[in-house]
């Protein structure tokens, strides 16, 4: 036991005695707690929309000033004709631009069928579709608004639970501690072995009379502590800085954290046992660390992506911190729904690490 | 001392030539470099041409049919045989909300009890649909798609009574490049900026990182070599790998997974090369200022990595940014680099917005180089 004791003090000695190494344990997850909150958003708002309105009637003009009065659309810049237009596009000045032909308000006012046609920038086709989604209503809107039409009452009303002004932060901080957790975990699992390797101190390591379990245990510790401390540290800021309501149980997220960090580190001391450098074990680690976040849901659905690719993802320990994180953040999951999650997880956890285990003696021998 | 500087900036050919080859050697040694050069570019365009899927697909809801009448029971088949959903009915709403709760389900729609005999008042009462909030830009599309079925719905149940509204204005959107809103064709452009900066910024730091912590820095004070020429000979080598990675994402990106090339392979050249200079002066800059591998290699990865995938517009709209960030974007190399690459792509050879790129990126790579010349330079003289 105080073999185990010596050794995980210093593993965590060895990562905090350079003072270099003690600020990039701080300063980065701080960072990324900062732009990732702010610049990971899929909404779509103040973009700059073109107009050439060739009509100028009383409808046309009524639309032209409620997309000004759109809060999700930015400046509105008037265009004098098509090749005006296609140069707004091109050069992405605009991504989308509505042309209103001469006879549009004609026709309006004949209560014919009128069209407005609108251009969008293909080269952005996510947030060009919910543009699109903009500018059909603000059209519908200011058509009913001139005619004086009363809107039908309407056939559906949406609400949204668990986030009901469906603010982005509220998904963002939950999941950003998935991908903070991730990222030092398993890049500082990675260096461990390899950096002993590379400095040739590994084999002092060896011939100590520690037992290999001892050892493996040692390097375990700090990225354990780190990843806990970043999630702690998340989830207090989460709630008190970003008023993230945290609806769940903090036992039932520890649990799933810890056991997340146990999968996590295993993959990480696979990455170090196969690497010989720092430089293999860094670029390893970012290698894993990529299909982790991505496959995790957090940046796109899992259900969006293909059937196999599905499959696949229940092999990734992120997806069900993901969810036991978003689920106890906003959605209050029951004992019974997070041991739903927790399961595969306990068993990827057993998986990584006995591999890890028997990849390390492996090498040693 | 400025005859000094003169010669520190001239570059012997030869020299040169043998230092771009011994580090040649160690990049084709090192399985490592292999991994990110092919290994990782793969992995990513893989990621992004499949993973990343932001068009909707089918999404599973639940729909609680609290009303049979005829009217329920025909909104209800519409829900069915919608494209976009996967329907599972219960009678209440009580099982669903369970199944929200866990996540097998994205949405609910409420078809009230008072359905049908409020329909036949022409009160009809409007269905209630509930989405899944924690994720909320799956729950935007679920309510709009949701809400969508019913209006068609409706519609077809007004021509069928014979009810005439005023025609609606209708909008025909066109979107130029990608007409079949693809998100693949945007994504896949961004993965190769993605796997650039790897190469660029990211192995490069490690290398003179590694050198200083190997003490090999110093064998190489000890040789004639100059300033000039040792990062010269640390930058050759990774330029030219790349370039290789380049084209080989070019080849993937437009066989494997379909993207259009309707630029000139010289576009993608002249502004994958004037990326490359940004991606690796940074790099060499890290580097020299760290001396420390893990130290350098935390640093690439948040002021390389995570700008290019964040801060550069390729997922995240800039303008939806709060201003301070949209500010920080400016900085951000790849912020032009990727709308150009986009353009290249799926537009072709639109020089007026790629050369103002490629101005931009020109001028963040000197200043890198010339913080980098300073750093390496006050080192040696230590």
């Amino acid at each position: 036991m105080s073999a185990l004791r010596a050794i995980t003090i210093k593993e965590i000695w060895a990562l905090l005695r350079d003072p270099k190494s003690r600020i990039v344990l701080v300063i980065p997850p701080l960072l990324q707690l900062v732009i990732f909150t702010f610049a990971s958003t899929l909404e779509v708002k103040n973009v700059d929309v073109g107009v050439l309105d060739r009509s100028t009637g009383t409808a046309s003009v009524e639309i032209v000033n409620r997309l000004a009065g759109s809060p999700n659309i930015g400046t509105i810049r008037r265009l004098r004709s098509h090749d005006d237009l296609a140069e707004a596009i091109d050069r992405q000045e605009v991504i989308a631009a509505l042309v209103i032909e001469p006879d549009f308000d004609r026709a309006f006012a004949r209560g014919q069928a009128t069209r407005v046609g609108v251009v969008l920038d293909g080269r952005r086709s996510n947030a060009a579709q919910i543009v699109g989604s903009y500018l059909q209503q603000i059209v519908t809107d200011a058509g009913a608004s001139v005619r004086g039409t009363e809107r039908a009452p309407p056939v559906a009303v949406a609400i949204n639970w668990f986030n009901p002004n469906l603010d982005y932060i509220w998904f963002n901080l939950p999941s950003l501690i998935v991908v903070i957790v991730s990222v030092a975990g398993l890049s500082i699992t990675a260096q461990t072995v390899a950096r002993e390797r590379e400095l040739g101190t590994f084999d002092q390591l060896m011939v100590s009379p520690l037992s290999v379990r001892q050892i493996l245990i040692g390097k375990m510790v700090p990225p354990f502590i780190v990843g806990f401390v970043n999630a702690t540290v998340y989830l207090v800021v989460a709630q008190v800085v970003f008023g993230v309501p945290f609806t769940g149980s903090v036992l039932l997220f520890y649990l799933g954290l810890v056991t997340y960090l146990l999968a996590l580190i295993g993959v990480g001391m696979f990455v170090s046992a196969l690497s010989m450098t720092q430089q293999q074990a860094f670029l390893g680690s970012f290698v894993a660390t990529v299909p982790v976040i991505l496959l995790s849901g957090f940046a796109s659905p899992i259900g969006n992506m293909p059937q196999w690719l599905q499959i696949i993802t229940y092999a990734n320990p992120a997806r069900y911190f993901l969810e036991i994180s978003l689920g106890q953040f906003l959605k209050a999951q029951p004992a019974s729904v997070v041991l739903g999650e927790l399961w595969p997880l306990v068993l990827i956890a057993v998986a990584t690490l006995a591999a890890a285990a028997w990849l390390f003696r492996a090498r040693m021998e | 001392m400025s005859g000094r500087r003169r010669s520190e900036w001239r570059i012997d050919g030869q020299r040169l030539r043998a230092m771009v080859v011994k580090e040649g050697v160690q990049i084709l040694r090192d399985p490592s470099t292999i991994l990110i050069a092919i290994a990782l570019p793969v992995l990513l365009l893989f990621l992004f041409g499949y993973a990343i899927n932001l068009d909707n697909s089918r999404t599973r809801i639940g729909l609680a049919l609290q009303d049979d009448s005829a009217a329920a029971l025909s909104l209800a088949s519409a829900y069915r045989h919608s494209p976009y959903f996967d329907v599972v009915v219960e009678r209440t709403a009580a099982p669903l909300r369970e199944q929200l709760i866990a996540g097998e389900i994205r949405g609910i729609v409420v078809i009230p009890q008072d359905f049908g005999s409020g329909a036949a008042r022409g009160q009809r009462p409007p269905i209630q649909i509930i989405a899944d909030g924690s994720q909320p830009n799956a729950a935007n599309f679920t309510s709009a798609y949701a809400r969508g079925v019913a209006q068609t719905w409706a519609a077809q149940e007004a021509r069928a009574a014979g009810l005439r509204a005023p025609p609606p204005t209708e909008l025909s959107l066109r979107f130029w490049y990608n007409p079949s809103l693809a998100s693949r064709y945007f994504l896949v452009p961004g993965a190769i900026a993605i796997v650039i900066t790897m190469i660029g910024t990211l192995l490069t730091s490690l290398v003179i990182a590694r050198e200083w912590e190997r003490g090999t820095m110093e064998a190489m004070m000890a040789t004639p070599m100059r300033m000039s020429e040792f990062l010269a000979s640390k930058i050759v080598p990774y330029f030219l790998l790349a370039l290789a990675s380049m084209a080989m994402c070019t080849v993937l990106a437009t066989t494997v997974f379909g993207v259009p090339l309707r630029g000139s392979l010289f576009a993608l050249l002249v502004l994958t090369m004037a990326y490359l200079m940004p991606a690796l002066g940074q790099g060499l800059f890290i580097s020299a200022a760290t001396k420390n591998q893990f130290v350098a290699s935390q640093v690439a990865l948040l002021s390389g990595f995570l700008p290019t995938f964040l801060l550069s517009g390729f997922l995240f709209e800039i303008a939806s940014m709060p201003k301070w960030i949209q500010a920080i974007t400016y900085i951000v190399p790849a912020r032009y680099f990727i709308p150009a690459l986009q353009t290249v792509f799926l537009a072709g050879d639109i020089w007026s917005l790629i050369l103002p790129a490629i101005g931009y990126l020109l001028v963040f790579g000197a200043i890198f180089f010339l913080l980098c010349f300073r750093a390496s330079r006050r080192s040696l003289d230590k």
